[in-house]
């Protein structure tokens, strides 16, 4: 199986838009994935990531813009025509047919011959662990064996690219993540263009070689995955991938300015003056007591005014100003620790300031 | 790829565009045309309300509206004081009585109104059993069956099951949690029960009132076997058939039958319109049930063997009759005997031949409408889709009555080619009315199990290859069996026993059906025995009918149960 996969071809997506009625879903979508590569669509939900993953496959209206999947202009092909394999949410497995047979229906339909549908059947279900199953209906597998079988129902037909919508979404946490670890090595070793819809951002930087964020129908940013949280291209981003604290202010001379009474020098290049926003993720704040000795930087001072503990973190919520600054501070035992209420001083490496123009 | 998508909406337009032509056809136009003809001045051919200033100044006419409204109105009273106890212990409290209850709803079902009326009052008349009883110990009797109180008590016993049936499923669907919520703010006993479960069962009781009164009073059968003319449906018969196709008032009645069938269909889809008390959550379920006291439990079961011996009544009376010698001013028979079956099969071989056919075909045509106009509602984009399915169910608005005669005036004139007789005579156009008339019954249980059909099981279909009629073939057809089975069934069943229309277009004895093959029989004191063995074999075709479809669906569903809620679960989180 490992060998006989056709090349790998990419999916280009140019200018597309779609609505359903009056509702504009996807407005203007540019996306270039490449050959082999396991992208995934991250987004909330209502962001049009199902939708344009549905487009991809050739379900709903027929959308303005183009498909193209390899050199092949699929835009208004039927869905039976594309020759891309979409894994369901809900596994959609026929409950009337036999395990064997809902895997072979792909290839039945492309008129293969009797004795290589089983060949390839068994070949199938041997890849995804199921081939004692083969004889059972669906109702008689669990959840995790459903979408083994959906994952072998849908690669056994070779498809030019793997859709996979939500996949993981109705397994249990476990589970989830030993499903997202076997569907990684299958796609590795397929090396399946493979196109993943997810809410779920920790599933998403786990498996991804490149994201593309959506929201409201247009894709924020694309990347890979330590690319878009270390620099988010705008605030919607930083905010959904992680925690951020976002300081709304200006630039004036090398100075951020805080509407609120925060400021501090950014370090390098010209920067244009004008309106912008900070980003700071909470865990590259140093969290200390007043009359700790400072050693340089920039210095916030405030006062605790919520904490959480989180295990292997405290998370405290400092007003500076009128603004509420989250810091992470990690924990171990023996660890000093704030109370609510506590006066406590913020420094800050000015070089870990992401400055958002939008 | 264009071409692809071409040709399959040119298949499903000409698959609409054929349907729409049947229903045009064989619906629209003859209900149009006894519209018509109503509003039409039989001497000149112009349009005039002439002929309802008539109806109304005959005195028959006036008596039988009034009678037909008193009539449908008792028997809703009566009905709902059948259904709603025996609604109200199988939900409310832990009772035994319950599968007794379950079968109640169904064994009035099983036999057409009419054909126990003759029974009832050989139990329930003047001299029947129980009055000859009553006058022998207590020196009174009861006119059960005297006059419109005879209709009543028939129809009501035939028709409650809709009230049960409707009210039952409503108070099912309110989840305890509902009631729990009330108590936990202060509402208990009989505030409770008027504040909340009362509103919430509230539309299930209207639906099935206001069908069990469209049912009764479009019903022509039962008057016309207790002798009962002075009502509506008896009075179009009798116009049509003794005076004649021309005579205008046949058609006026046609009119007022139509309407209030309308109107009351009307009142059903308010009270279920935007109320869809769905309310049960996960793992909740009905009302909160108690457990009744001991004399509690001897009242409910008193009530309820009480009720199950009335609804019994005509089927026990028909059995009597059927093996009876003579049974007249007698509580039983004189004397048992085999003689009226060798009676009724040495002639009613016909009648049940016929039956099987018609219905057989009319179920067929039925379910192939009913799946074809559900796929082209609910999975395409055809034009004026909706249409279909609401000209299809416009059906139940029109009585067989009303039907029988569009279709006298309308096809008169139509010769068949080959067998060169007008299409009105031939015994196709009973098929044909009889699945018109039943097509609303198999187009919802067709729509109910295509709904059932995750769209995702579709599509993962064609993803993987499958064209869209591949995919209804391999996937649709297949998971949606049960339902269509479970349509033809309900079509068969009740067609086999439809009388109103077929009454009318009957027009040879050999092409008869049974229904009509027993109300020929009952017509004569002697053919009353024979008439009854007929009417018990079309008790056991409805009730073997509805068995098998039972055990059938009970079958698929077993197969496959938990596979379709796994289904049905993801699509709630999806999109």
């Amino acid at each position: 199986m490992t060998e006989i996969r056709p090349e790998a071809v990419g999916v280009s997506i140019e200018n597309l838009s779609l609505s359903f009625g009056d509702t504009e879903v996807l407005k203007g979508v540019n996306l270039q994935i490449e050959a082999g590569e396991f992208f995934t669509f991250l987004g909330p939900s209502g962001s049009g990531k199902s939708t344009l993953l549905r487009a991809i496959a050739g379900f709903g209206p027929t959308p303005g813009g183009r498909i193209l999947i390899g050199a092949d202009d699929v835009t208004r092909q039927s869905p039976w025509t594309r020759n891309v394999g979409m894994v369901f949410q809900s596994y959609a497995l026929w409950p009337h047919m036999s395990v064997r047979k809902n895997v072979a229906f792909g290839l039945e339909e492309r008129r293969v011959g009797t004795k290589e549908i089983r060949a390839r059947v068994d070949e199938a279900l041997d890849l995804v662990g199921l081939l004692d199953l083969a004889e059972r209906r669906p109702s008689q597998l669990s959840g995790g064996q459903q979408q083994r079988v959906a994952l072998a129902r849908t690669i056994v037909v070779e498809p030019r690219v793997l859709l996979l919508d939500e996949p993981l979404s109705n397994l249990d946490a476990n589970l989830r993540i030993q499903m997202r670890r076997d569907i990684l090595d299958l796609q590795r070793k397929l090396k399946l263009t493979t196109i993943f819809v997810t809410h779920d951002q920790e599933e998403a930087n786990t498996t991804s070689d490149r994201i593309a964020v959506l929201d409201k129908g247009i894709i924020q940013q694309v990347g890979a995955p330590i690319h878009l949280y270390d620099e988010p291209a705008n605030r919607f981003v930083a905010d959904f991938l992680g925690t951020a604290n976002l300081l709304d202010g200006r630039i004036e001379k090398d100075v951020f300015m805080a509407d609120e009474g925060v400021s501090f020098p950014l370090p390098g290049n010209e920067r244009n003056e004008g309106p912008a926003t900070a980003m700071i993720r909470p865990q590259d704040l140093i969290i200390r007591s007043m009359d700790a000795n400072e050693k340089g930087g920039t210095v916030l001072f405030g006062e605790v005014r919520h904490r959480e503990f989180l295990g292997n973190l405290i998370r405290y919520a400092v007003g500076v100003g009128d603004n509420v600054i989250l810091v992470d501070d990690s924990h171990s035992a023996g660890r000093r620790t704030f109370a609510v209420g506590d006066d406590v001083a913020l420094s800050l490496n000015s070089k870990q300031v992401r400055v958002l123009t939008e | 790829m264009l071409n692809s998508f071409s040709r399959r909406n040119w298949s499903v337009n000409a698959l609409a565009l054929f349907i729409g032509l049947f229903l045009f056809v064989f619906l629209i136009v003859p209900v149009a045309k006894v519209i018509y003809v109503a509003f039409q001045d039989p001497n000149t051919g112009a349009l005039t309300l002439i002929n309802f200033v008539d109806f109304f100044n005959t005195s028959l006419f006036q008596e039988s509206f009034v009678n037909s409204f008193y009539v449908a109105g008792m028997s809703v009273l009566l009905a709902s004081v059948i259904a709603i106890p025996l609604a109200y212990f199988t939900t409310r409290f832990n009772f035994g009585g319950a599968v007794l209850i379950q079968t109640l709803g169904i064994v009035p079902l099983i036999m057409p109104p009419f054909v126990g009326a003759v029974a009832m009052l050989l139990l329930f008349g003047d001299n029947g059993s129980v009055n000859l009883l009553l006058d022998e110990w207590f020196g009174f009797t009861i006119p059960f069956m005297k006059g419109l109180n005879g209709v009543i008590l028939v129809e009501a016993i035939h028709y409650f099951p809709f009230i049960l049936i409707n009210l039952s499923a409503a108070l099912l669907n309110i989840d305890r949690a509902m009631e729990e919520s009330a108590q936990n703010l202060g509402a208990s006993g009989i505030r409770l029960f008027r504040r909340i479960v009362f509103p919430l069962a509230m539309p299930g009781y209207v639906a099935g009132a206001s069908i069990v009164f469209l049912k009764v009073f479009d019903d022509l059968g039962t008057p016309l076997l207790l002798n009962i003319n002075n009502m509506l449906a008896p009075q179009a018969y009798l116009r049509i058939s003794s005076i004649g196709i021309s005579d205008p008032m046949g058609y006026v009645i046609s009119v007022i039958l139509v309407a209030f069938s309308l109107f009351s269909l009307w009142v059903s889809f308010l009270a279920l319109k935007g109320k869809d008390y769905s309310t049960v959550q996960k793992g909740g379920g009905g009302l909160m049930r108690r457990d009744l006291r001991a004399w509690e439990k001897i009242g409910c079961y008193a009530v309820v063997i009480l009720i199950l011996v009335m609804v019994l009544s005509p089927h026990l009376g028909l059995a009597l009759l059927s093996f009876g010698t003579v049974w007249s001013f007698s509580v039983l028979p004189d004397a048992f005997t085999f003689a009226h079956y060798e009676n009724m099969f040495r002639s009613a071989g016909p009648y049940i031949s016929n039956t099987l056919l018609y219905a057989g075909l009319a179920a067929f045509i039925d379910i192939i409408l009913g799946t074809a106009i559900a796929y082209l509602v609910w999975r395409t984009g055809v034009l004026g889709r909706k249409w279909l399915d609401y000209i299809a169910m416009g059906a139940l608005a029109v009585p067989g009555v009303v039907l029988g005669i569009g279709y006298l005036r309308t096809f008169v004139e139509f010769n068949v080619p080959i067998i060169d007789k007008p299409l009105a005579s031939w015994w196709v156009i009973i098929v044909i009315a009889i699945a018109i008339r039943r097509l609303p019954y198999a187009l919802r249980a067709c729509v109910a199990a295509l709904q059932q059909v995750n769209i995702m099981l579709e599509e993962a279909a064609e993803n993987l290859g499958a064209t869209k009629s591949r995919t209804v073939r391999r996937i649709v057809v297949p998971l949606m069996t049960s339902g269509i089975l479970a349509g033809f069934v309900t079509s068969f069943a009740t067609a086999s026993v439809e009388l109103s229309a077929t009454i009318m277009l009957v027009s040879a004895e050999s092409d008869a059906p049974l229904a009509y093959g027993i109300y020929e029989f009952m017509q004569s004191a002697a053919g009353r025995g024979p008439g009854a063995a007929l009417g018990i074999i079309a008790v056991l075709i409805v009730g073997v009918a509805t068995y098998v479809s039972h055990r059938v669906i009970e079958r698929t569903e077993k197969k496959r149960s938990s596979g379709g809620i796994s289904v049905a679960e993801g699509a709630g989180t999806a999109l």
